[in-house]
């Protein structure tokens, strides 16, 4: 009774397909969805929280569908991206008003709970205005949680977030999704989401580009082909030593200095210093070419 | 009235509403009313029909309606502009619920805004409970129930809640309505203004309507507006990330 379904869904606004032909199953457990911005994840997690029609296909949440029907907000627990909450509120009072809305039985008792959850007891009888960005995050998913639902969405709960911050919403995900909860969260980082142990669905351009397991995907990223820009004060003599390093799969001449093509991210960086200096070459600039979000996800796009 | 959902939506709302610097917007304009006709008062105007002008033309044509858009758009228009109504409609609570407790709070402010500064002007400007002073009274908490159900009913089909009431209240009721006979029937201010008439029995008001015609047409307008505001906040939609 936990599962999400999409079969066939697509979004539209006007002539912009927004998500276009996406079926999936999401269960139990933590997943991620992930994709460059402007890629369509908001407005799937909107379908998929009631806050957007379907334009095609079919969407259900728990069996039901979750347009028009504010019954599904007692199996699911909604973490809007936007910071806005009732910041005159203390954090104790913002969530007991959430468990009233929900008319439970003894909304101080299931408020005492939610902010158990997310460790915001210290900090429950001040004003959310007073809260810093992580703990607004956490206050929020109390909110969300005050109902206990089995199943939560999160709408880019780490935007914003400090290393620290993420790393605790992450062990809090990951709690809750082993309580049998079915998780679904989005982001734009594919890299900081390194705890996760979950599976993913990448979206791409309103298309679901990738899914499946976490490492297994975060695996074909670290050993897709890495592109640099290099700048030295001799690019000819530098590039000559280059192509002949294993680490190293091409180099071009250009204008704006060397570009190099490599197939081992660690190897190279480690090595091109140490050949700088075997050869008496100064290093001016090292970018890497393609980190772009939107590169790695292409690239997982295309294999 | 709505059960413990209806009572936690409005305690939150009036809270928001009052705290929210445009507050001192809606505490202005009745303040303004009062001095005026405590200055007019004072000075002994010569024209014998000034507290019908300053009661029924800016009491209850640019007061009222001044106050409950302020009022009316904010209730609901604030949460949606900032995108805090999410976590009130992530709640199983009915939308019909939403709706009332926010319209009967924006009522509710805007008779303490609006109406009683009314009736205070009333009775300086008329000397004690006379029939004119009751009468816009009247006229002014029938208006707070009408003009709300609008502006509240706006605030949830468009972000631009203040222009579109504005647009309303200042061409449609104050230009079409003077110039256009066919306008005063969709009128609120009209509407207020025949129920104020039914007890005050003033010519210089101008009421265009019976009391029947003003009841029954209000009556319809609020209930209209307030089934459009549900069924709109029903499929309220969340803008995707840009593409």
């Amino acid at each position: 009774m936990s599962t999400i379904e999409l079969s066939h869904v697509s979004r539209w606004y006007g002539n912009v397909v927004a998500i276009n032909d996406v079926t999936m199953t999401i269960g139990p457990g933590v997943t991620g969805l992930l994709g460059p911005n402007g890629a369509g994840k908001s407005t799937l997690l909107h379908l998929i929280a009631g806050f957007l029609a379907p334009s095609r296909g079919e969407l259900t949440v728990a069996g039901t569908a979750s347009w028009h029907n504010p019954g599904i907000y007692r199996t699911v627990g909604l973490v809007p991206e936007r910071d806005s909450v009732y910041a005159f509120l203390t954090g104790e009072a913002f969530v007991r008003t959430t468990a009233q809305l929900h008319k439970l039985p003894d909304p101080e008792a299931a408020a005492q709970r939610a902010i158990g959850i997310v460790e915001m007891a210290d900090a429950q009888d001040r004003r959310i205005s007073t809260y810093s960005k992580g703990m607004r995050q956490r206050i929020k998913v109390a909110a969300a949680l005050v109902h206990d639902p089995p199943i939560l969405l999160l709408d880019e709960p780490f935007n914003g977030m400090d290393p620290r911050q993420r790393l605790h919403m992450m062990d809090l995900l990951h709690r809750l999704g082993e309580q049998g909860r079915t998780i679904l969260f989005s982001s734009h980082i594919l890299e900081e989401v390194e705890r996760l142990s979950g599976t993913i669905q990448v979206i791409v351009a309103g298309r679901l580009a990738a899914s499946g397991d976490f490492r297994a995907i975060r695996r074909l990223m670290t050993s897709r082909p890495h592109v640099f820009m290099v700048r030295t004060s001799d690019d000819r003599r530098l590039g000559a030593s280059l192509i002949g390093r294993p680490a190293v799969t091409g180099v071009e001449l250009t204008g704006r200095g060397l570009q190099v093509r490599a197939s081992d991210y660690g190897a190279f960086t480690r090595e091109l210093a140490v050949l700088a200096r075997d050869e008496e070459i100064r290093l001016r600039e090292l970018l890497p070419a393609d980190e772009s979000l939107e590169s790695v996800f292409t690239y997982l796009v295309e294999t | 009235m709505f059960g413990i959902q209806g009572r936690v939506v409005a305690a939150i709302t009036l809270r928001a509403t009052i705290g929210r610097k445009r507050a001192v917007l809606f505490a202005l304009a009745p303040l303004v009313l009062i001095l005026v006709t405590v200055a007019l008062k004072l000075s002994h105007p010569e024209r014998a029909s000034w507290p019908v002008d300053i009661l029924g033309l800016f009491g209850l044509t640019v007061v009222l309606p001044l106050t409950a858009l302020i009022i009316g758009t904010s209730v609901l228009g604030a949460e949606i502009d900032d995108g805090s109504i999410v976590h009130l409609l992530a709640t199983p609570v009915s939308r019909g619920v939403v709706i009332g407790a926010k319209y009967t709070v924006a009522c509710v402010l805007t008779m303490v805004f609006a109406a009683v500064p009314i009736l205070v002007a009333g009775l300086i400007a008329t000397g004690g409970a006379t029939k004119l002073a009751l009468g816009v009274f009247a006229g002014a908490l029938a208006g707070s129930v009408m003009y709300n159900a609008i502006f509240v009913m706006i605030s949830v089909l468009t972000t631009r809640a203040i222009a579109w009431g504005l647009l309303y209240a200042l061409i449609w009721e104050g230009v079409l309505g003077n110039l256009v006979a066919g306008a005063r029937l969709l009128s609120v201010g009209q509407y207020s203004l025949g129920i104020a008439n039914s007890i005050a029995h003033d010519p210089s008001l101008n009421a265009a309507l019976s009391l029947s015609t003003a009841v029954v047409a209000g009556l319809l307008v609020t209930a209209v507006a307030l089934v459009i505001a549900v069924r709109r906040l029903a499929s309220f939609s969340l803008k995707g990330e840009p593409a």
